[in-house]
């Protein structure tokens, strides 16, 4: 996902010159080297300095580039948060925040390098847009978008690497718009990110005992398609609400209280981390697995009751 | 650079400290002292350097906001009536600067911003190959905020030499003086220097020498004007007087600061 990101921003900087990345000592993943290489005047390396990151973003779309400030998510989004309330959303200004490892992808690097409240903080910011794309097909798409927008402040959530393709037959990619990549009867996953594969994964696996179940791609989180959304509910006698963040904050809550202000009569069971900092290490399965974020788990969810 | 009148300046200069009085007798509190100590260096920026529709200027000290809404008022910007609106339902304009505001390019307030918005600004005409220049005002407490140095080094690596920066060395935060709680801070211009930086240090209430300072610059870095000034400068009791940083003085200081009020000379 992060070299889909770098492989069309790459493409798309040579098209229009306002196009910079702004990093923060972070390595240029695939194409982002060769964009470094061919325009080193619009890769900028503000070395370990994220609050400088924003800023310099901010100043540059004051005065009519089109900047993407791009780290790991933590650093791009905790360590500068201010700054991106005040220069960015504050004065509405157009540049996206790329946080690269959302959730707990960056499983052995321990806490500090774990973006596990990410949505909930880029969502309560007035005039941020927040988008989580699941895999490498819809982070084209979201790029794309990112890059053509010029009414304010992204926040892109990426994974890292090595994501499947999930939506090759899903309508395709539109802000703000819930995005149904699998269909079914029985039940309904919704979720965001790398981790909706674990949906689609719990859908072919009940397919064989005969429960059929549908998954869609909340890929837009801010603004929410609560249309959307509200009208799935009404499809399904049963949702799950798969989320690699806390429990508050976030997707689980807002399906909810789209839940209740619709008046739909289904179930809603949610599956997100725990509200806890975990101190364990191993593979991004690990991670989640300790967190109680499991296929198995959400079989379960999916199926039992 | 065009001749800069610092007599003329010194007359501007006192007609707005007439004019922030007479804002601040409409509210129940303003930020008068710190408007003061400031007033020369903008008055300079919009009078002597700015190139209007070329260059840019952020006051990144905010809370010195109402001495660039008067300069905007006096050169037909800012509409009179959103200054006689100030701080009030309806009105346009607050204690602290928002962009959108007629001639005001950058919301601040929160301290420590104006610096990285201002080495963005610079970099991105560089990139665009002009000749624009960004004129920055900050305050010396500003410069305690870590942000304002990572944007000082990253002006220094990308070699941003249109960039202006002016801190109001008025030797106070909001509480205390510097020099005497956070000894650390000097010396200033060092600092500066060991950043990376052309630094000139030149007394703040003197737009002349503000002006000539600027000019004389060499170019070839990203430039720091230290401005000795004090703060609340021109009525005597608010001169260094902690409590004046943000509040509204009653009719009799209001008569007295009038009386006071003279052309600062150099």
């Amino acid at each position: 996902m992060r070299n889909t990101f770098a492989n069309v921003f790459y493409e798309e900087a040579k098209k229009d010159a306002r196009l910079c990345v702004v990093v923060a000592d972070i390595s240029p993943a695939g194409s982002m080297e060769k964009l470094r290489k061919e325009y080193p005047d619009r890769f900028i390396n503000t070395g370990v300095a994220e609050q400088i990151m924003i800023g310099m973003c901010a100043g540059m779309a004051m005065r009519g580039l089109r900047p993407f400030a791009y780290t790991i998510a933590t650093f791009a989004l905790f360590r500068p948060y201010e700054f991106i309330r005040d220069d960015l959303c504050y004065q509405g200004l157009p540049v996206t925040v790329v946080g690269v490892g959302g959730g707990v992808t960056y499983s052995t690097l321990g806490g500090t390098h774990h973006a596990m409240e990410d949505v909930a903080l880029a969502c309560s910011l007035p005039n941020m847009r927040v988008i989580a794309p699941c895999d490498p097909a819809e982070a084209t798409a979201a790029t794309q978008w990112c890059v053509a927008q010029q009414e304010g402040p992204v926040y892109l959530r990426l994974g890292k690497a090595g994501e499947p393709v999930i939506t090759q037959d899903a309508a395709p990619f539109e802000l703000g718009k819930v995005r149904l990549i699998r269909e079914g009867r029985d039940a309904l996953v919704l979720g965001y990110g790398p981790t909706l594969k674990m949906g689609v994964a719990a859908a072919m696996a009940l397919e064989a005992k005969g429960i059929s179940v549908a998954v869609a791609s909340v890929h837009t989180l801010k603004p929410l398609d609560r249309d959307g959304i509200a009208k799935l509910l009404q499809r399904f006698p049963r949702v799950v609400v798969l989320e690699e963040m806390v429990p508050h904050g976030g997707l689980s809550g807002m399906v909810k209280e789209v839940a209740w202000e619709s008046g739909a009569r289904c179930r809603i069971e949610c599956m997100t981390l725990k509200d806890e900092f975990l101190h364990v290490y191993g593979s991004h399965a690990d991670l989640l697995g300790a967190h109680g974020f499991s296929l198995p788990a959400l079989l379960r969810l999916l199926s039992e009751g | 650079m065009a001749a800069f009148d610092a007599a003329a300046a010194r007359q501007r200069c006192l007609k707005y400290r007439k004019r922030i009085l007479d804002v601040s007798q409409r509210v129940g509190a303003l930020h008068i002292a710190p408007a003061f100590s400031c007033l020369e260096m903008t008055d300079t920026v919009y009078h002597g350097l700015l190139r209007p529709g070329r260059d840019a200027f952020v006051m990144s000290k905010g809370h010195g906001c109402v001495s660039q809404y008067v300069i905007l008022e006096d050169l037909g910007i800012m509409p009179t009536a959103e200054i006689e609106r100030y701080c009030t339902p309806g009105g346009l304009l607050g204690a602290h600067p928002d962009r959108g505001t007629p001639g005001v390019e950058a919301s601040t307030g929160s301290l420590g911003h104006g610096m990285g918005l201002g080495v963005g600004m610079a970099y991105a005409e560089k990139l665009k190959a002009t000749d624009a220049r960004i004129y920055v005002v900050l305050s010396d407490g500003e410069l305690q905020e870590g942000s304002s140095w990572e944007a000082a080094m990253m002006a220094a690596n990308l070699g941003v030499s249109n960039l202006v920066a002016m801190v109001d060395l008025n030797d106070f935060g909001g509480m205390h003086k510097m020099s005497e709680y956070h000894t650390a801070f000097y010396p200033l211009r060092e600092k500066f220097e060991a950043f990376g930086w052309e630094c000139a240090e030149v007394n703040g209430h003197d737009a002349g020498a503000i002006h000539a300072a600027v000019a004389a610059r060499k170019g070839e870095r990203p430039f720091a004007l230290l401005c000795r000034t004090v703060k609340g400068r021109g009525v005597s009791y608010m001169e260094n007087v902690a409590i004046w940083h943000y509040r509204s003085p009653n009719k009799d200081e209001y008569a007295q600061a009038l009386r006071e009020l003279r052309e600062i000379s150099a």
